[in-house]
């Protein structure tokens, strides 16, 4: 007699926990091909609001914490990912429609690219920053701090390239986020909430809401206590009209990382392309500092 | 303490010619002034000059002529060129500097120590500093990756305050024309004449034509200006409200912006500071420029044990300060830009007094004509008084107390900006833990209110985003990436 196996609950994770949705809902997710894969929690206005609160306390410890322990975190989470690297290809493989090998690159690119995200943590500031040679008797300095909660719209197609793409740019300067995973494949995305559960990332660093993305975007955009949104997640959503996003986000002055456009519609990046350093960059503030100097 | 007596020490204002009226600047030539308004001197509300509105054909017409220098010659010169006018153009600001300092004294109201100490020599500064950039870009660190070369966004749009006309103009045109974008300003309606006055500087530097154009005229002409469909990007300075209006209008476009918005810092003095600096600092903070400052210090948050120290020394420092004709070279503070302001001013005050706040201003003789508002203390603040939330724009200081590091930062935070914040402390580990707490981009230790070239500034939060000056003002002005392939922040 074979074994019945035993199928994990794809919940949200929210202030390192893993709740269903408050909304009581779920919908089901289904592979690239038609097939039953999982139901998946349908997180609310609610939810994505429980995560800006879990965002926002975890924000304090994540930017204060030094440049080289984020970039420890992060090259664990470098590191559990590989550990878990066949169920990612699975996943990945079926959410994507992709052959084994195919998602095994896939996942191998994720991987490698949260590494270089995890050395970056040190270099931002080195790199973003400098002394001013004002004129005057005065030590002048700037460097880059992180903006603060940072709501993240996940791409719809690339389920876990371009997932840790977008996160860890946001993480490393030691922002925090509130992620809405791709709406219709959102398995990758809990399960890597998982790794992030036990990779040394303080709860509330990273919040994951699977949900349909038209239905919370507007809340995400518009929420007073989000310091900047990334819209790359409107590519290929459903229902989702990214200028009044931006408009929202117009209502506290949000910083607004806009999608990649083609003949003015938005469209998801090569997530194999060199992502440099413009996601960074559009997740910090240049702070100076003034000091007169004198005996 | 003797007060002593100073004589008259008036600026000559025959030094320079302000005409009747004023055409806009478009493609290099002034336009036949019409539709006009005046400008007046808020010192004693005498009219200046003419002004022309411009309506949204002249609009179009700056554009398009922006738009043609930038793709028929500014675009494409070598940036060592173009440096060159820009060095130039430092050159004539430092030439005829005097005669800025009195026409933006006349125009705007403040002292004529300011125009001549600060307001002109730092705006020649931002064209000295900016003009070694523009064949240096590559060098500036803003490729996204490898070695793309940094590229212009086109025709920038840009609107500027009224607070500081000419410094503002130069914040703006210097690294806009550096990089290689051409330019369409429009000055505030209050103060327009140094802008024009500018643009007879570009004619002498034989600026190609198109390159810089001036348009003058109301938030009707920054509004059309900022939707315009052939401006690249919007680059703005002024109010929160007004920031966040044009944040909606380019919504879902390819439009960039920087936007340097209003500011409510907090100037922290801790017991163990040296107290007469910091009082110099305090009233450097809240009344230069007649507190007319986005990044004025306008709440000191002093600790507790040193509040009555504090407040008693400011007072009698602010008993010296002179009021009065901005023309006289002894005057600390002018006149307010406009009556508008000025009731602004009196109204917040007022609300202030309301919720319990006690008001103080030192004796002083203010005249009878102008607009004019005195040097205002207000103690026993709380934080939810109007007065220690919204801008007031104004020589009006409000006064809180604190009793820890943490509740000062508690304090200092919780504002919706985040623009500048002052710390006096001897304790240096102190200035840089407070330095790293501080949610502002702008910390001034232990003295306050200094600008340079070279030091970026700007906003968190609701103060706005980009940084001008700097190298990191630069990266406002260029693209390094193909965006349309990556997607880009505003």
């Amino acid at each position: 007699m074979s074994r019945l196996d035993v199928r994990k609950t794809y919940k949200l994770y929210i202030g390192g926990k893993f709740p269903r949705s408050e909304s009581g809902r779920s919908y089901e997710v289904v592979s690239a091909t038609g097939e039953f894969l999982a139901n998946a929690a349908m997180g609310s206005r609610k939810d994505v609001r429980d995560a800006v609160v879990a965002a926002r306390a975890a924000l304090p410890g994540w930017s204060g914490a030094t440049a080289y322990n984020r970039g420890q975190v992060l090259y664990r989470v470098a590191e559990v990912l590989e550990g878990r690297r066949a169920q990612f290809v699975d996943e990945v493989a079926a959410s994507e429609g992709l052959t084994a090998r195919a998602a095994g690159a896939v996942v191998d690119a994720a991987i490698d690219r949260v590494v270089w995200y995890s050395g970056w943590t040190d270099k931002i500031a080195q790199v973003l920053g400098n002394l001013n040679p004002v004129a005057g008797p005065f030590f002048n300095v700037s460097a880059p701090e992180p903006t603060g909660v940072v709501g993240v719209l996940a791409p719809q197609a690339s389920s876990l390239l371009g997932l840790v793409s977008v996160v860890a740019p946001v993480i490393a300067s030691g922002n925090t986020a509130v992620v809405v995973s791709s709406a219709a494949r959102p398995l990758p995305a809990v399960t890597f909430s998982e790794v992030l559960a036990t990779s040394d990332v303080p709860g509330g660093v990273v919040n994951i809401v699977t949900a349909q993305t038209a239905e919370v975007a507007t809340w995400l955009a518009a929420h007073r206590d989000v310091n900047a949104i990334d819209l790359t997640g409107v590519a290929g959503a459903e229902g989702v009209d990214w200028a009044a996003l931006e408009a929202e986000a117009a209502g506290n002055l949000k910083r607004v990382y806009r999608p990649a456009l083609a003949d003015g519609a938005p469209v998801e990046p090569d997530w194999n392309a060199d992502p440099g350093l413009g996601r960074i960059r559009a997740f910090v503030e240049t702070k100076t500092v003034w000091h007169p100097k004198g005996l | 303490m003797p007060k002593f007596e100073y004589a008259p020490a008036p600026e000559s204002r025959a030094i320079v010619t302000i005409e009747k009226s004023y055409g806009l600047f478009i493609d290099g030539a002034f336009t036949r002034p019409k539709a006009t308004f005046p400008t007046v001197n808020p010192a004693d509300e005498t009219v200046l000059a003419e002004v022309s509105q411009a309506g949204p054909k002249d609009v179009d017409k700056a554009v398009a002529a922006a738009r043609r220098a930038y793709e028929g010659v500014w675009g494409r010169m070598s940036g060592a060129e173009r440096g060159k006018y820009l060095f130039r153009i430092a050159r004539i600001l430092q030439e005829r500097a005097r005669e800025f300092a009195v026409l933006e004294t006349l125009d705007n109201g403040k002292p004529i120590k300011e125009t001549r100490d600060v307001d002109v020599p730092v705006a020649a500064a931002h064209f000295f500093y900016h003009a070694g950039w523009a064949d240096k870009l590559e060098y500036a660190g803003l490729s996204a990756s490898g070695a793309d070369v940094p590229r212009p966004h086109g025709v920038v749009g840009q609107v500027i305050p009224w607070n500081f006309p000419l410094l503002m103009l130069a914040w703006k045109i210097a690294p806009a024309l550096a990089t290689g974008n051409t330019v369409v300003l429009k000055p505030a309606e209050t103060t327009p004449l140094s802008a024009l006055l500018f643009a007879e500087v570009c004619q002498q530097a034989e600026l190609p034509a198109g390159v810089v154009n001036i348009i003058t005229g109301d938030g009707r002409t920054g509004q059309a200006l900022v939707e315009h469909p052939d401006v690249d990007k919007i680059a703005f300075t002024g109010s929160t409200d007004v920031g966040k209006a044009i944040a909606r209008s380019i919504a879902g476009t390819s439009k960039k912006a920087t936007l340097e918005l209003g500011g409510k810092a907090a100037n922290i003095v801790f017991d163990d500071a040296p107290l007469d600096q910091a009082v110099e600092g305090i009233v450097n903070g809240i009344f230069f420029n007649q507190g007319q400052v986005c990044c004025a210090g306008s709440r000191l948050l002093v600790q507790e044990n040193v509040h009555d120290q504090v407040v008693a020394k400011l007072k009698r420092r602010l008993g010296t300060l002179r009021v009065g004709d901005p023309m006289d070279k002894n005057s600390d503070l002018g006149a307010i830009n406009s009556r508008a302001q000025l009731d602004r001013i009196t109204s917040l005050v007022e609300a202030g007094v309301a919720e319990g706040a006690e008001r103080w201003s030192p004796e002083c003789t203010l005249p009878t004509k102008g607009y004019w508002f005195p040097p205002t203390v207000l103690t026993g603040v709380s934080q939810t008084h109007r007065v220690a939330t919204e801008e007031i724009f104004g020589p009006v200081l409000s006064v809180l107390t604190f009793r820890t590091p943490q509740e000062a930062v508690a304090k200092a935070n919780n504002s919706a900006y985040g623009l500048s914040a002052g710390v006096w402390t001897e304790k240096g580990s102190r200035i840089l833990w407070m330095a790293d707490q501080l949610k502002a981009g702008v910390v001034w230790a232990n003295t306050f209110n200094r600008f340079d070239p070279t030091s970026p500034f700007g906003g968190y939060k609701e103060s706005g985003y980009g940084r001008e000056g700097g190298r990191h003002g630069l990266e406002a002005y260029v693209t390094t990436a193909p965006s349309t392939l990556t997607g880009a922040a505003r």
